[in-house]
This record gives structure tokens, C-alpha cells and sequence, in this order.
């Protein structure tokens, strides 16, 4: 799919002796991390009942654009690998202009959007995966980050296509969601691109 | 009379010139994270209006460099096509997003 995109870093010759083995853990730790976020959207008694309400998906997903940014910013003040901040960079910029639509529409509905098991939960994984990410350095870090987007993306992805979307009963916010669900796509696979890049 | 032969002058003219086709517009709409409605086919001369109907910053980059159009939510911008030949583009924020522009002439 990406083979024609110049990406720069892509070709880089550098190998770490371990690389594939640290890529692959950071990996499983993201995965394993998000999974309790993930446990908590799609199988809380909770929600799995009539589902979270509007207020609380609103919530949930400004929540998730929040984290990728903050996630970003990390990156951007870690960073030193053009490829990475250049991701980092759109990540910051495009989860911004969500939120920032998101924030007028609950505005427009007169929704105060209210916390709950869900978003709490990715905040408390966030937080972890912070400290994780803040202890790395170098290409080791952009590694870690590179797979945390992967897994995060995707995390949120089903999030979005399991139980947000089918849950949103306004017609803005599923619209919305939808825009913020073609988004994560892309930029899973744009996370996709990066960490195959950092692998070489 | 002398303006009858004239228009007679012009209309020989108008008639007598080879059917060049004049240059056209096409409309590439940036929207749901995809290039949307990318013309079948595009001669060289013809311009390209961009038009960004999503909420994300995007571009229109050329991987040969011949252009490069950097649109704001909501922007518009033109690229006059100069050179005949598949010309592929991408989104540089968003690699998923990509078309080829088939040049004639």
C-alpha cells in the first residue's frame, strides 16, 4: 500500500541488534494496556445494556482525541526523528480540530459531557503509558510511540465502530464520530507506515 | 460592405482554425480522508481546483514536485497542469490519501 510514499527514515540502513524483539514488545505492552480500556467499552454491564449516553460518549471520545494529542506533544518534545515528529505533528492538528468540533456541537446541544468507567479508564492507561513512553529515549522511544499509536488507533477504532457510534443517538454527534472514525483509520495506518520505518 | 467582407474575413478564419480545445477546470474535492471525484482524464493546460471540504488540513503534493497545494479546512487552490504524463499525488499529512492525474497531449 505505502511502498510508493517517500517516507523519509524509511530507508534508513541502521539496525538495532534487538530492534524487532523491542518493537514487538512495545507493542504487546500497548496492546496489553489498551485492553483493559478496550474490556471496559465493549463489555461494562454497564453499556452493554443500552449502551453509553451521549453526553457520556461525548466524553469518551474527546477524551481519546485528548490523549493522542498529549501522546504528540510527547513526542515532539522527546523526539529528534523527522519522520516521527512530522506524525506527531498531524496527530496534534487534526485531533485538535475534532475536539474543537466537538466541543462547539456539545456546546450547540446543550450537552455537558460526563465522565465515566470508560474514559477514566483510558486516562488511567494513558497516564501509564506516559510514564512508559517518558522513561525511553531516542530510537527507542519512537519505537514505543510509533507502536502505542498503532495499538491506540485501534483500540479506539472498534471503540468507535462497536459501541460509540451505534450508541450516539444524535444525528451531529454519530456524524461526528463517523468523521473521527475515517480519521483514526487513516492514521492507523499512517502509524502503521511509521513503525514498519523505525523497524529497518 | 467593407465590414460585411471583414466579418466574412473573420468568420473564415474562426471556421478555418483547427479545433484546439480549450483549457478546462476540474474539481478534486478533499473529503472523508480521500480525494475525491479525481477526473478520468486531464489535458495538459487544464487547471485543477482543489477544493478541502473536510476539517483536517490537507495538500495536494505532487511526488515529482510539480505542485504542491497546502489547503486549511475549508480552502480552495488552482494548479495548472504543465506536462503530459501520469502524475501521482499524494496528501503529505495523510499518506493514505493518494490519486494519479493520466495527462494527455
Amino acid at each position: 500500500m505505502g511502498m510508493g510514499l517517500a517516507v523519509p527514515g524509511t530507508s534508513s540502513k541502521r539496525r538495532h541488534p534487538i530492534g524487532r524483539d523491542i518493537n514487538r514488545e512495545d507493542q504487546m505492552t500497548a496492546r496489553i494496556a489498551l485492553m483493559t480500556a478496550a474490556a471496559l467499552l465493549v463489555g461494562s454491564p454497564t453499556l452493554a445494556k443500552s449502551g453509553p449516553t451521549d453526553a457520556e460518549i461525548a466524553h469518551i471520545a474527546y477524551t481519546a482525541g485528548n490523549i493522542d494529542v498529549d501522546a504528540a506533544k510527547l513526542a515532539l518534545a522527546k523526539s529528534k526523528n523527522a519522520t516521527v515528529r512530522e506524525f506527531a505533528q498531524t496527530m496534534v492538528r487534526d485531533h485538535e480540530a475534532v475536539n474543537d468540533k466537538a466541543l462547539a456541537l456539545v456546546k450547540k446541544l446543550k450537552v455537558t459531557p460526563q465522565s465515566n468507567a470508560t474514559s477514566e479508564a483510558l486516562m488511567k492507561q494513558a497516564k501509564e503509558t506516559k510514564q512508559r513512553l517518558s522513561s525511553l529515549k531516542g530510537a527507542a522511544f519512537d519505537r514505543a510511540y510509533a507502536a502505542n499509536e498503532v495499538a491506540y488507533h485501534d483500540t479506539v477504532n472498534g471503540a468507535l465502530k462497536t459501541v460509540l457510534i451505534p450508541s450516539a443517538d444524535n444525528g451531529e454527534l454519530k456524524s461526528l464520530l463517523e468523521t473521527g472514525l475515517t480519521l483514526f483509520g487513516e492514521h492507523q495506518k499512517h502509524a502503521e507506515q511509521l513503525a514498519a520505518g523505525l523497524k529497518s | 460592405m467593407r465590414g460585411w467582407v471583414g466579418f466574412g474575413v473573420v468568420a473564415a478564419l474562426l471556421l478555418a482554425a483547427p479545433a484546439e480545445a480549450a483549457p478546462r477546470t476540474h474539481v478534486i474535492v478533499m473529503e472523508k480522508m480521500k480525494f475525491q471525484s479525481v477526473p478520468a482524464s486531464v489535458r495538459r493546460g487544464d487547471t485543477i481546483l482543489w477544493e478541502n471540504r473536510d476539517m483536517f488540513r490537507h495538500t495536494a503534493t505532487a511526488k515529482n514536485g510539480a505542485f504542491n497545494v497546502d489547503l486549511a479546512p475549508g480552502a480552495k487552490g488552482k494548479t495548472i497542469i504543465q506536462k503530459s504524463g501520469a502524475l501521482a499525488f499524494v496528501c503529505k499529512y495523510h499518506p493514505g490519501m493518494r490519486g494519479v492525474l493520466k495527462v494527455s497531449q
